[in-house]
């Protein structure tokens, strides 16, 4: 049970925060002009690294807002947060 | 008769009180502070429980919770009962009962013994290659199997007792108060830190509490002398927690860890009475200072299982914390020094030591100089062979060892008498807690241990769990990392003058030889479960290599113990017998928790009504006062169906759905999910998450939208109503509502941040009444008089806002039943008030309350469909022939564009259809297979029945169903496989009743 802080109310157990894949897969503006493989990968194509990750988490207990984190999953070290729209930080 | 083997008093124990307890049905004495096994051995009982799987009279072991044999059931035929509880540590208290494991008729005649004379026919993993055939005959092994598996027997009661959680944060955790304990948990609170410390002990000191030894002192003093003062100082500080009966279950990252807190294990049923028996610690620390300890190997000969064999550091605490002679006529049996201490300080008391077997060809320390002026006499390079006694040891055999240790010098064998055997092989660091944390180990090839390497956290270990042994390097190396790791430039042990003997020597044989034939002897490896080195060796023979399999398939470590004793030795033995290096094999894994908890303190105050959090409407009341069976949705308790006085759950339904279309019927609709929804591109956000278009949605209207994953799959359905032109009302199905809520957010916040749209959860604002029937006019009109219902001016799916006296309500005019509905919102205060007076404006109607049950049975007769019934995720809406909700002229919305992958568009999909049994009166399982034909092999299933009832608005069975391609098969006959018999069905229009939805608009 790691401790996420949240970048609106601050630390909080995990246990209030629900995990919502990888990160910076933006929904493709025009998807009825995407070939099936173009949609697939958007649809199901996820990276599962061991490793360093960007992550999207969500505060659903909690302010309910969306942000990202920068996860290790061999240890869940939580490298950094950071908010929906900003550019990862160099890690 | 009974010895009472009281040698002398200890400070520890309260001679002045006697406590009576009973151990399988005997009455014993023993003194405050005893525990159980120190109790026991006080009145010469050795023999405590049977074995696993050979049922060998097995005695007392240890004196921590390493304890593999001495475990016991307690309090037998009582709610209170506990299986598996280590004798070595449970307090006495008045009235204590204690029983034996694992034996029938009893501990001291057991049938079971018998298994150990069939232990050729029982080697490792016999189960496995005996009970494989006639495979038709596992059922009747299994019934065997599992009568004789398992160790205690389980409660048949709820537990009557009281647990409880607490949070913890600190600074610095401190697990462990031996002395290194003591010196972290001092320095750490000196320095204003916020400190814990637990041990899983009575009294504070670990070993070092009762070392009174005249060759180890710290300035000048006994090392216990010098621990008392320092503990008299600690427990004087103010930043200091300490809890004692405190057992750490499990190391978690992010420095998380669980404990266990005993409260009352050591009072009498009555002092505990209405008292928390556990608690449950949840700690947060910022730092964590491991100070376990390390726990004594045992060695691995023949027989070495006897009860009065014991650990020799064990039978030292017996003597010097206890007071109690383990046995009168003892000897060790060693490959280092720790016996010789042990001998000495017996000796010292006037128990007498018969001798030492020492492995060791020589060994100079002081310690061996003092134990051969007392006149013990010392077999060098000897090892014991045999040992005898069945229920208890009286001799053992020992024989000189060769040059490589593998094998003897002659053939002569020496018969010593004894009563018991102190083993000594050596000490392995309690890293448990360490490793369960994700640090890693190393190798220490000097005294074969593996130590604390990488830490994966803010710790540190500290002391002999540190792979520190000897006093004046445990001082040295314990100060010098407290101040690194608490990044200070002193403690107050920097400059203590240590004494203590020097040039200790080991001599390690993991396995020791035996003049038997190997496969007669049984040296025992995990005494719990009876693996011996010979089931290991076994095991690398049939080809397992990795530790984690050896592990399983002879059972070796999996015990409730845990392997805390043996594991090391099956590493050396696997290392010795295949050539690799132990630091190269690796340990198998630790897993939490280090000592058994009860459930109980796992799920703390979380039991009966408070094991899971519900929902409860504001008619709730009502419900209950007129007998309504309720059933749990999501969270929620929903009001299922009203029997009336005998009626069964069938009558109820029919009654009440007869009544629905008949006359009238109210349902407690509170529980829908209710997304409020405001901004100017409210109606642009509905266009996007919904399939059809809402852009032309007139205020008041009401609309049913179908919600899908991006996948094309349907995810929720409900109706929404446009409030005003930026304010929408959305309902979801009861269950799905924080799932849609978060969906929602998720595409606001992270797609589409540029909509201005705001979602607020409002399900627990407003309480629902949802009044359908022919007659649902008439009432409505009773109630809100003011309302013109008319057609023109409140069609159906439309919306009004009105009042009930002076109360503010919406109603809507939506139907899921197919019956003339109005929907009537109230604020969730009035909803009781309502509903009453829904019921005695009814009452002329014969309104008829119904419950879910019904709701299923009536919207099933007209073909709705419900979300999570008839869908499982893999339906889009074509599949469920709702063509005609998905917008063709949108240009995109959440799953459009899955709608035409190849997949989501074959022809052969499963589809939702209508069934019809060929004899009405059959109603068809939910969830039964459908087939078309019989015959062939293997049978192909076609798909299954979703929902299935009986209409009384029919007289028929009805069903929907998804079948494969079932959208061009109207009419066609299937076939209902089931278990004994097939059920002939037609596949017909999901739509049963009122096609023409007359009656909607009646």
């Amino acid at each position: 049970m790691f401790l996420i802080t949240c970048p609106f109310c601050g630390e909080r157990e995990q246990s209030e925060f629900k995990a919502g894949g990888e990160a910076h897969i933006i929904r493709p503006k025009q998807p009825t002009e995407l070939s099936d493989d173009e949609w697939a990968e958007y649809l199901f194509m996820r990276k599962n690294i061991k490793g360093v990750q960007l992550e999207r988490w969500n505060h659903a207990n909690g302010c309910r807002k969306w942000f990202n984190a920068v996860r290790d999953t061999n240890n869940d070290e939580i490298k950094a947060i950071y908010k929906m729209g900003e550019k990862p930080p160099s890690i | 008769m009974l010895k009472n083997l009281r040698v002398k008093t200890s400070k520890f124990i309260d001679e002045t009180t006697n406590v009576s307890f009973k151990f399988n049905g005997k009455t014993y004495y023993g003194f405050k502070g005893d525990t159980l096994a120190s109790a026991l051995l006080s009145n010469d009982v050795h023999l405590v429980g049977r074995s696993f799987k050979y049922h060998r009279p097995r005695g007392i072991m240890t004196a921590g919770s390493e304890e593999p044999n001495a475990i016991v059931q307690t309090n037998d035929n009582s709610a209170f009962t506990e299986p598996n509880v280590r004798a070595t540590e449970i307090e006495i208290y008045d009235g204590l009962e204690a029983s034996s494991q694992n034996c029938w008729p009893n501990v001291d005649f057991d049938i079971g013994g018998i298994n150990n004379f069939l232990s050729p026919l029982l080697p490792a993993g016999f189960y496995y290659k005996t009970f494989m055939w006639p495979a038709s005959f596992w059922e009747k092994y299994e019934y065997v199997i599992r009568h004789s598996a398992g160790l205690g027997k389980s409660p048949t009661e709820p537990d009557p007792d009281i647990y409880d959680h607490r949070y913890i944060h600190c600074d610095v955790l401190v697990i462990g108060a031996g002395i290194t304990g003591i010196m972290a948990a001092k320095t750490a609170a000196k320095n204003n830190l916020k400190t814990l410390l637990l041990d899983e002990k009575t009294e504070l000191g670990g070993s070092t509490i009762y070392q009174n030894s005249d060759f180890i002192k710290i300035n000048d003093q006994s090392t216990s002398t010098w621990l008392e003062n320092e503990i008299t100082e600690l427990e004087k500080l103010d930043n200091l927690e300490i809890k004692t009966r405190t057992s750490v279950a499990a190391y978690h990252g992010y420095n998380y860890l669980l404990a266990r807190e005993n409260l009352t294990d050591h009072l009498s049923k009555d002092d505990a009475k209405n008292k928390v028996r556990q608690r449950l610690l949840k700690i947060r620390a910022k730092k964590v200072i491991v100070a376990t300890g390390s726990l004594e190997r045992p060695m691995v000969f023949n027989n070495n299982d006897r009860p009065g064999i014991m650990l020799s550091s064990a039978i030292k605490k017996y003597a010097d914390y206890y007071g109690v002679a383990t046995g009168q006529k003892n000897i060790f049996f060693t490959n280092n020094d720790t016996a010789y201490e042990s001998a000495i300080s017996l000796s010292n008391k006037g128990i007498k030591v018969e001798a030492i077997v020492d492995i060791r060809e020589n060994s100079n320390s002081e310690f061996t100089k003092e134990a051969e002026n007392l006149g013990i006499k010392i077999y060098k390079n000897h090892t014991v062979v045999d040992t005898h006694g069945y229920k208890k040891l009286n001799k053992i055999s020992i024989m000189e060892l060769s040059k490589d240790g593998q094998s003897f010098t002659n053939s002569n064998k020496t018969i010593l008498d004894c009563d018991c055997l102190g083993m000594a092989g050596g000490w392995t660091p309690a890293v448990h807690l360490f490793t369960q944390s994700g640090g890693k180990l190393k190798f220490r090839d000097q005294d074969q241990v593996f130590i604390p390497n990488k830490y994966p956290s803010d710790q540190i270990s500290i002391g002999s769990c540190n792979g520190d042994f000897e006093l004046d390097e445990i001082i040295k190396n314990t100060s010098k990392s407290l101040r690194e790791f608490l990044n200070i430039n002193q403690t107050d042990f920097d400059n203590l003058d240590t004494k203590c003997p020097k040039d200790k020597i080991v001599r390690n044989i993991w396995l020791l030889p035996s003049d038997e034939v190997i496969g007669k002897t049984k040296p025992f490896v995990d005494y719990q479960n009876d693996a011996t080195a010979n089931d290991i060796k076994l095991a690398l023979r049939e080809g397992f290599r990795s530790i984690e399999h050896v592990k399983r398939y002879t059972t070796t470590g999996m015990g409730t113990d845990q392997g805390k004793l043996g594991n090391m030795h099956a590493l050396g033995i696997i290392a010795d017998t295949t050539g690799i290096k132990v630091g190269e094999l690796g340990t198998t894994t630790f897993r939490p928790p280090y000592t058994p908890l009860t459930f109980g303190t796992m799920v703390g105050r979380n039991v009966g009504e408070y094991f899971d959090a519900f929902r409860r409407t504001p008619m709730n009341d009502w419900h209950i006062e007129n007998k309504a069976e309720f059933e749990n949705v999501g969270q929620w308790k929903r009001a299922w169906y009203y029997p009336k006085n005998d009626e069964t759950m069938h009558d109820a339904v029919q009654r009440e759905s007869k009544a629905a279309r008949d006359g009238a019927g109210i349902l407690d609709a509170s529980t829908l999910g209710k997304i409020d929804i405001q901004g100017t591109d409210a109606s642009e956000f509905l266009n996007r998450v919904y399939t059809n278009a809402w852009s032309k949605l007139a205020i008041g209207k009401c609309r049913y939208g179908l919600m899908l994953n991006e996948d094309g799959m349907v995810y929720d359905d409900g109706v929404t109503t446009r409030l005003d032109e930026n304010h929408y009302i959305m309902t979801t199905t009861t269950g799905g509502a924080a799932n849609v809520l978060s969906k929602l957010e998720d595409y606001l916040q992270t797609e589409w941040p540029e909509l201005d749209v705001y979602l607020s959860s409002v399900t627990d604002h407003y309480a629902t009444a949802s009044v359908c029937g022919p007659n649902s006019k008439k009432i409505l009109n009773k109630i809100i008089p003011d309302l013109d219902l008319s057609d023109e001016n409140f069609p159906h799916m439309s919306f009004k806002n009105a009042k009930i006296d002076n109360i503010k309500c919406r109603v809507m005019r939506i139907s899921f039943t197919g019956e003339h509905t109005y929907e009537i919102n109230v604020q969730a205060n009035f909803g009781k008030s309502l509903w009453e007076m829904c019921m005695e404006a009814g009452e002329e109607f014969k309104i008829t309350p119904y419950g879910t049950e019904t709701m299923h049975l009536l919207r099933a007769e007209k073909g709705f469909i419900i979300v999570g019934q008839d869908t499982d995720g893999t339906m889009t809406p074509i599949d469920l022939q709702m063509d005609w909700i998905v917008s063709k002229k949108k240009y995109d919305f959440i799953g459009k564009r899955s709608l035409y992958r190849s997949d989501t568009m074959k022809e052969d999909r499963k589809q939702l259809v209508g069934l019809i049994t060929d004899n009405p009166s059959e109603v068809l399982e939910e969830g039964a297979q459908i087939v078309a034909n019989t015959n062939a092999t293997p049978v192909e299933m076609l798909g299954h029945v979703t929902s299935s009832y009986y209409s009384p608005n029919l007289n028929k069975s009805i069903a929907l169903a998804v079948v494969r391609g079932g959208k061009n098969m109207m009419g066609q006959k299937l076939i209902i496989a089931m278990e004994n018999k097939n059920i002939n069905v037609t596949i017909v229009d999901p739509v049963f009743f009122d096609k023409e939805n007359v009656r909607l608009n009646a």
